[in-house]
């Protein structure tokens, strides 16, 4: 049973557990992430989806529990198999993360320059290509200060897929999208994945703008997933947990605050 | 009793980071292979550390060699020794002032410049994506600035040398009127190869701490804006007390 599972699922997690300092961010998190498909991860800021994607990555190994990806444990690889690893997966960052320094151009054409050993002619084509399906392809000699917040997304997409990774890992892309370019980076995600056949994870809280694309949804809070299905599904949940987030009312079950002492006694405390 | 323990505990500090500096060093030079056969990185930062810190070298060196030829005339004026002008110059140029000035204006141009470019990477995540496209930013990034800033702390020491003895030539001769047969002669006559020998053994082990510290406090800097700040402040004061320290401990062993 379990085999036959994890033959159709990319991303396997099972009993997460991860603390920075004393917070402890996730407890007991499970989780499976079919290969093909388009998952998006929702939860309130700060519940630690960035945290998730790093785990994905290998960039944060969890305290405890399992993390399968591609049938592999990833907290437990050696250097080598995990750059291997990464060789596989594009991810595009919550802000970017383009490379100061170099060109649109030269940015995403970076991993393939790092990577292979490809003749300069094919990878100009190569490049192009990326940023002609990102719609970029004018731009390739701006540099990065010279993008807008909108622009930036879209190369770093472009950098994230150049590879054709087998996994793309989106943190937030809709965040500060004008609703233009937001449909454009909708459409992107969603021919992608079909075009190219890939795995996509997007986190999210647009709630609305995921429902449209993704084939899954998990909602984490508190460490745990607290609903999971077809984003139709979540919005007629029975449970008042996750309607709360589907439609955003401000408090209830899932608190809108950090962890504080008491409001009132804070206030009017002495010191 | 508190300042005891004040000392105590950034002593204990100053031990732990130097630790971590110390395995960080390591980090680097498993990475340096890799990172020497790509000539094309290092000598870019050769020219980012040693070809644009060129212009501050140069006119501190002058006018440090000015001052030095002035003092070094006024004292020997009065024991009627202004021949041997050249050989003084020279000597406290080369064993000493050429390669700690050059460490510390090394440390203000090009090490706040490394640590502010690294840590602004880090605090974009720019080092973060990196590590996800499978580069390790030790050896792409780390490695070749480290590389570049070692081996421009001794050229830019020779010609921080050489601009000093013209600076004192300049005053020494040109205005004081020493002659200038006696100026050169001299210094040919105390310079031993065994000073140069020790100039250069510390213009090399300050670069590499120059180096060393400027590239660790950049990649260890907190990914924010103060980090980045902070960094860099961090860098300056650690390798100026580096280099003072460093100073003592190789002239008290050559000598
Ligand atoms: N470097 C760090 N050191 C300590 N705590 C951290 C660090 N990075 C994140 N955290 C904490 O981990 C928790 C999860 O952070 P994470 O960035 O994963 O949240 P998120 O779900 O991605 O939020 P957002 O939607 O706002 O991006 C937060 O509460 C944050 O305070
Ligand atoms: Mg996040």
């Amino acid at each position: 049973m379990k085999a036959a599972l994890a033959a159709d699922n990319l991303i396997e997690i099972s009993g997460l557990r991860f603390s920075r300092g004393s917070r402890l961010i996730f407890d007991g998190l499970e989780l499976a992430i079919p290969r093909g498909s388009i998952t998006a991860i929702m939860g309130p800021s700060g519940t630690g989806k960035t945290t998730l994607l790093r785990m994905f990555t290998g960039q944060l190994k969890p305290d405890a529990g399992s993390v399968l990806v591609a049938g592999q444990e990833v907290p437990r690889l050696s250097r080598s198999d995990l750059y291997a690893l990464r060789r596989r997966m594009g991810m595009l960052f919550q802000n970017s993360a383009l490379l100061t320094d170099f060109s649109v151009f030269e940015n995403v054409a970076f991993p393939v320059r790092e990577n292979t050993d490809l003749p300069e002619r094919l990878l100009r084509n190569l490049v192009l290509t990326k940023l002609q399906s990102v719609g970029l392809r004018g731009a390739a000699n701006l540099m990065p200060s010279e993008l807008s917040g909108g622009m930036s997304r879209r190369v770093a997409m472009a950098r994230a897929m150049v590879l054709d990774p087998e996994l793309l890992l989106y943190d937030e892309p809709f965040s500060g999208l004008d609703p233009i370019s937001l449909g454009v980076v909708l459409r992107l995600i969603r021919l992608n994945n079909d075009a190219l056949g890939l795995t996509s994870i997007v986190v999210s809280h647009d709630v609305a703008e995921i429902s449209h694309i993704a084939d899954h949804c998990f909602v984490i809070s508190e460490g745990k997933v607290i609903a999971s299905g077809r984003p139709d599904e979540l919005a007629d949940s029975e449970s008042e947990l996750v309607r709360q987030f589907m439609t955003g009312a401000v408090d209830g079950p899932v608190p809108f605050h950090y962890p504080a002492p008491d409001y009132r006694q804070q206030l009017l405390g002495s010191s | 009793m508190t300042l005891f323990m004040q000392l105590q505990g950034s002593l204990l500090a100053s031990m732990r980071k130097l630790g971590a500096v110390v395995l960080f060093l390591g980090e680097i030079l498993a990475q340096c292979p890799a990172a020497f056969t790509r000539p094309r990185l290092i000598s870019a930062q050769v020219h980012n550390a040693g070809v644009l810190s060129l212009v501050i070298i140069m006119t501190s060196a002058f006018f440090v060699g000015m001052v030095i030829g002035l003092q070094g005339y006024d004292s020997l004026a009065r024991l009627r020794q202004e021949d041997i002008l050249g050989a003084g110059v020279a000597l406290t140029l080369i064993k000493e002032l050429g390669p700690v000035v050059t460490a510390l204006l090394f440390a203000g141009r090009a090490g706040t410049a490394l640590a502010s470019e690294i840590g602004l990477m880090r605090a974009t995540d720019q080092l973060a994506a990196m590590e996800v496209m499978a580069i390790d930013p030790i050896r792409r990034i780390v490695a070749p600035r480290f590389v570049g800033g070692a081996i421009s702390v001794p050229l830019l020491t020779a010609v921080f040398n050489a601009i000093g003895i013209l600076g004192a030539w300049f005053i020494g001769v040109y205005i004081m009127g020493v002659d200038g047969g006696a100026f050169w002669s001299q210094m040919q006559e105390y310079v031993d190869p065994s000073d140069i020998g020790e100039g250069v053994s510390k213009s090399i082990v300050f670069g590499i701490a120059a180096s060393l510290i400027a590239v660790y406090e950049g990649y260890n800097c907190a990914p924010t804006a103060e980090g980045v700040g902070m960094a860099t402040t961090r860098t300056v004061v650690t390798t100026s007390i580096a280099v003072l320290i460093l100073d003592y401990m190789i002239t008290a062993f050559l000598i």
